[in-house]
């Protein structure tokens, strides 16, 4: 079977044919004729080079493709085809083409499944730029442990360097980790996916890196320890390890770019991750937005809760943050849906402006939890939440990703 | 009170800013009197207004092109150079195959000056010239394109006073001066050419000189950028990244005005496009009017191409500054000592091809470089009409038509070439050129539309936003004090 390519074309009735993407290519696959720009699919390296000097916009159209497009065809074209139907999926909103990236994503998205649907101000993704086969190699520059070392829950802070090679990613993305090695039964480990928690120009400003929030997993079963394959290669990396990485994925659970949005954050655990990428991407490069940050945030004590010291430092007038916990000493247990139901007015209030969007992202067992507390806030302030829900859904404001 | 600008922070620059006290001094000095020309003769109003713009900080690819609101006499203008390539040499002329000059051969110093002077003389002008139209953008999109342009000619002439500056010394400091001096259209202290001095008076009109006559600095900028001296053609070679956004700005602003055109036609049932009564009564661009304004755009232009046959020219190939359009892609010697090229010339029996030594036609080889590519821009438009089922067609007019320099500046031609006499001339000529009505009509069509997502009824919305922004994006903020 051949697998589908995530071919790169320019769309000849935006096109003015200036010549900046031609010059921009450092590999030769942009070139033209009297009629058309065309881009060679064997050459073109997804490096996005091209993509901001044109200043047209009709550089950055993409087809998955069970074959490429030939220049011929392209230099043919007085427009762009549609996307094939016999490739899944619309055009705009490829999640991943890797198999397993794909089934992975839309578990984590089942909660909104197919009606998933990025931020309108969200800026292009770049997707599947490296697949299982083809990975980029990145380096391990960092491997910091982000909760106390006391608790059985072993955070890690884990920093990836590309060196040289481009990997372009926006807040809200995921990477799939090929760990080494195979099975019992020989077959290579399978891939898993990690959000990435750092916002777009990297983990430090200009560098060509990013940071992942991974959780050592165990788990007993019948008295049995059970190690995660993945989770625990990636927690036991040392620094200048390499590693196999895949992606980025995802192309609706993004950031929205409009300073004006208001963005309510819902976490638990590593599920923070994405949210440290977005409300860094706010305090660097949109540090006055009008929009408000809103983050609710649960673990079971503060020991456990990624990024608890650095979060006690963001000021309430910048990230309006809840820590909830469920195992505190001598209290009561709480979770993210209660801390929601008594900040009903503020939740509320957000609700009602257009400019609100709402992002859930944790264990799948949060999901019930806070949907409750969202129908009875919205009871509470006259409103209903499920047509709430729809209307954001539908103008790209409601994400859900769980695992 | 700290009063102190950080020129470091200010300006982006990879041109070791912090490393040149001398130079950085001189842009010191230079750059209040700039902020005072922005804020006198720029965009009328709009001083404290947020604009979505782009911003080059650096030259690599992830630097050039940073979207944000900004007001933009707070823009940061950079001094940015495309990166050097190692061992260049000079690509064409007498020195072919030396390396590249860092610094300016004192033999060349005043012809090379003269280039970066009118170059840079035309940054500004424009800027003055688009001054009011602010006042009447067919939408915040728009409006938002017209400043792009703005910031952008304001950051060519800083590329040009740096070259000024930093390789020029006293005389180099006093063109800079000069530049923020000249006024267009000023009676005493005009912009150095014509077409510069010309008020730019309708978003028509702007479309136009952004497709036609910004293409002509497309294709100066690309002469300059094989420049044998090292720094200018760095410097034009980036300056062509952004150039291209200017050509998209007229491009596809006449293409949505013939979009929109076409199909409220097919919507009002009318069938004949010259029929021009009946579409300006559902208050449309007619098409017989853009063809009329397309004639007079292209031929002002051609005129800044200079004489087709010209010893400056020669001169500037020959000693390695000027070279031509896409001169390293160009199969030949790169010398053109023994050469020829077919220059269009008229004699007693009409317009022929002549073979003329190629050193001193290489301003016309430059000219036609750029009807084609004019040629082909209207070819997409024509392309707009067809699909919407239009029965019309756009087509450029003779080079021989309407020009007042060159070859052709005294004798009359029709847009099909037919030469005229004066008198036929001035009894036909508003058939082809926009007449008073016309330009009566193209005003009363200009009201301001500055709702968010919202167009003037005249033109189509794009097909894209910028930096991909959705349709209601409020591409400028205005000041609601």
């Amino acid at each position: 079977m051949n697998v589908p390519l995530r071919q790169h074309l320019i769309d000849p009735e935006l096109c003015i044919r200036c010549g900046t993407c031609e010059e921009s290519c450092s590999v030769g696959a942009v070139s033209h004729n009297d009629d058309n720009y065309v881009v060679d699919a064997e050459k073109c390296k997804y490096c996005m080079d091209c993509i901001a000097p044109c200043p047209t916009g009709s550089i950055d159209n993409w087809r998955v493709v069970n074959s490429a497009y030939s220049l011929e065809e392209q230099f043919s074209w007085d427009e762009l085809p549609e996307q094939e139907d016999t490739v899944e999926s619309e055009s705009g909103s490829i999640e991943a083409i890797d198999d397993d990236a794909l089934a992975l994503l839309d578990a984590a998205h089942s909660a909104v499944g197919n009606r998933a649907k990025a931020p309108a101000s969200a800026d292009t993704p770049s997707v599947n730029l490296y697949t299982k086969d083809n990975p980029v190699i990145a380096r391990v520059v960092g491997n910091f442990p982000i909760t106390e070392d006391v608790v059985e829950n072993d955070v890690r802070h884990i920093v990836l360097d590309f060196g040289s090679t481009a990997f372009p990613f926006l807040e809200g993305q995921t990477i799939g980790i090929l760990p080494p090695g195979t099975d019992a039964k020989g077959k290579p480990h399978r891939m898993r996916l990690y959000s990435i928690s750092s916002p777009r120009d990297g983990e430090r400003p200009n560098h060509n890196n990013l940071a992942l929030t991974v959780k050592r997993e165990i788990s007993k079963v019948d008295e049995e320890i059970h190690e995660g394959i993945a989770s625990n290669y990636i927690c036991n990396l040392e620094r200048d390890d390499e590693v196999r990485v895949t992606g980025p994925y995802g192309s609706t659970f993004l950031m929205p770019n409009d300073p004006g949005a208001n963005i309510l954050m819902i976490c638990t655990g590593t599920g923070s991750a994405p949210f440290r990428a977005f409300t860094e991407r706010r305090r660097r490069a949109m540090a006055n937005a009008e929009g408000r940050l809103m983050l609710i945030f649960g673990a079971r004590r503060p020991a456990e809760l990624p990024y608890f010291g650095p979060l006690k430092k963001i000021p309430p007038e910048f990230l309006d943050q809840e820590l909830v916990f469920s195992r505190l000493d001598g209290q009561e247990k709480e979770y993210v849906q209660d801390r929601m139901r008594q900040r009903t007015d503020d939740i509320h209030a957000l609700l009602e402006d257009k400019a609100t969007h709402i992002f859930i992202c944790g264990l799948k067992d949060m999901e019930a939890g806070v949907n409750e507390a969202l129908t009875d806030i919205c009871h509470q302030g006259g409103s209903d939440w499920v047509e709430c829900r729809r209307e954001m859904l539908e103008s790209g404001r409601y994400h859900v990703e769980t695992y | 009170m700290n009063i102190e600008v950080s020129y470091d922070d200010l300006i982006p620059n990879n041109v070791g800013l912090s490393d040149d006290p001398k130079l950085k001094r001189a842009l010191e000095k230079w750059h209040p009197g700039y902020i005072d020309w922005w804020k006198t003769a720029g965009p009328a109003g709009y001083l404290e207004d947020e604009v979505y713009l782009r911003t080059a900080v650096s030259v690599d690819p992830k630097g050039w092109a940073k979207f944000g609101y900004v007001q933009m006499p707070k823009y940061r203008w950079g001094v940015l150079l495309s990166p050097a390539v190692e061992g260049r040499t000079i690509p064409f002329g007498e020195h072919k195959g030396e390396p590249a000059w860092q610094e300016v051969p004192g033999e060349y110093r005043s012809l090379m000056r003269r280039l970066v002077v009118i170059q840079g003389d035309t940054e500004p002008a424009s800027v003055e010239q688009q001054r009011a139209l602010g006042a009447t953008a067919p939408s915040l999109y728009d409006l938002r394109n017209l400043f792009q342009v703005n910031v952008e000619e304001g950051r060519h002439l800083w590329a040009m006073v740096y070259l000024l500056q930093k390789y020029f010394g006293r005389d180099g400091r006093e063109e800079a001066a000069a530049l923020l001096q000249r006024r267009s259209g000023d009676s005493d202290n005009p912009r150095m050419l014509g077409a510069f001095n010309e008020r730019t008076p309708d978003w028509l009109s702007f479309f136009m000189f952004t497709f036609f006559t910004d293409r002509d600095g497309k294709m100066q900028l690309e002469a300059l950028a094989q420049s044998g001296f090292d720094p200018l053609s760095r410097t034009c070679r980036f300056m062509l990244t952004e150039e291209a956004h200017h050509m998209f700005v007229g491009e596809t602003g006449i293409g949505r005005t013939i979009q929109r055109t076409c199909e409220g036609m097919k919507e009002a049932g009318i069938e004949d496009a010259n029929d021009i009564n009946a579409v300006r009564n559902l208050g449309l661009m007619d098409l017989p009017t853009i063809q009329k304004k397309a004639r007079l755009h292209y031929s002002l232009s051609l005129d800044l191409f200079g004489a087709e046959v010209s010893t400056n020219a020669a001169n500037a190939f020959n000693a390695g500054i000027k070279g031509r359009f896409h001169e390293n892609k160009i199969d030949d010697d790169h010398r053109l000592l023994n050469d020829t090229y077919p220059v269009l010339r008229l004699d007693d029996a009409g317009f022929k091809l002549t073979d003329t030594p190629a050193l001193t036609a290489l301003n016309a080889r430059l000219r036609d470089d750029y009807s084609n590519d004019c040629a082909k821009g209207v070819g997409r438009w024509n392309k707009i009409i067809e699909k919407t089922g239009v029965a019309f067609e756009l087509a450029l007019p003779h080079p021989a038509f309407n020009r007042r320099i060159g070859e052709f500046a005294e004798i009359e031609s029709a847009p099909d070439g037919t030469i005229l006499s004066q008198q036929d001339w001035e009894a036909r000529k508003d058939e082809w050129l926009p007449n008073a009505d016309d330009m009566d009509y193209i005003h009363s069509l200009m009201k301001p539309e500055y709702g968010a997502g919202k167009y003037a009824g005249w033109i189509a919305p794009p097909k894209v936003g910028i930096d991909n922004k959705p349709g209601d994006f409020e591409y400028v903020r205005l000041d609601q004090s």
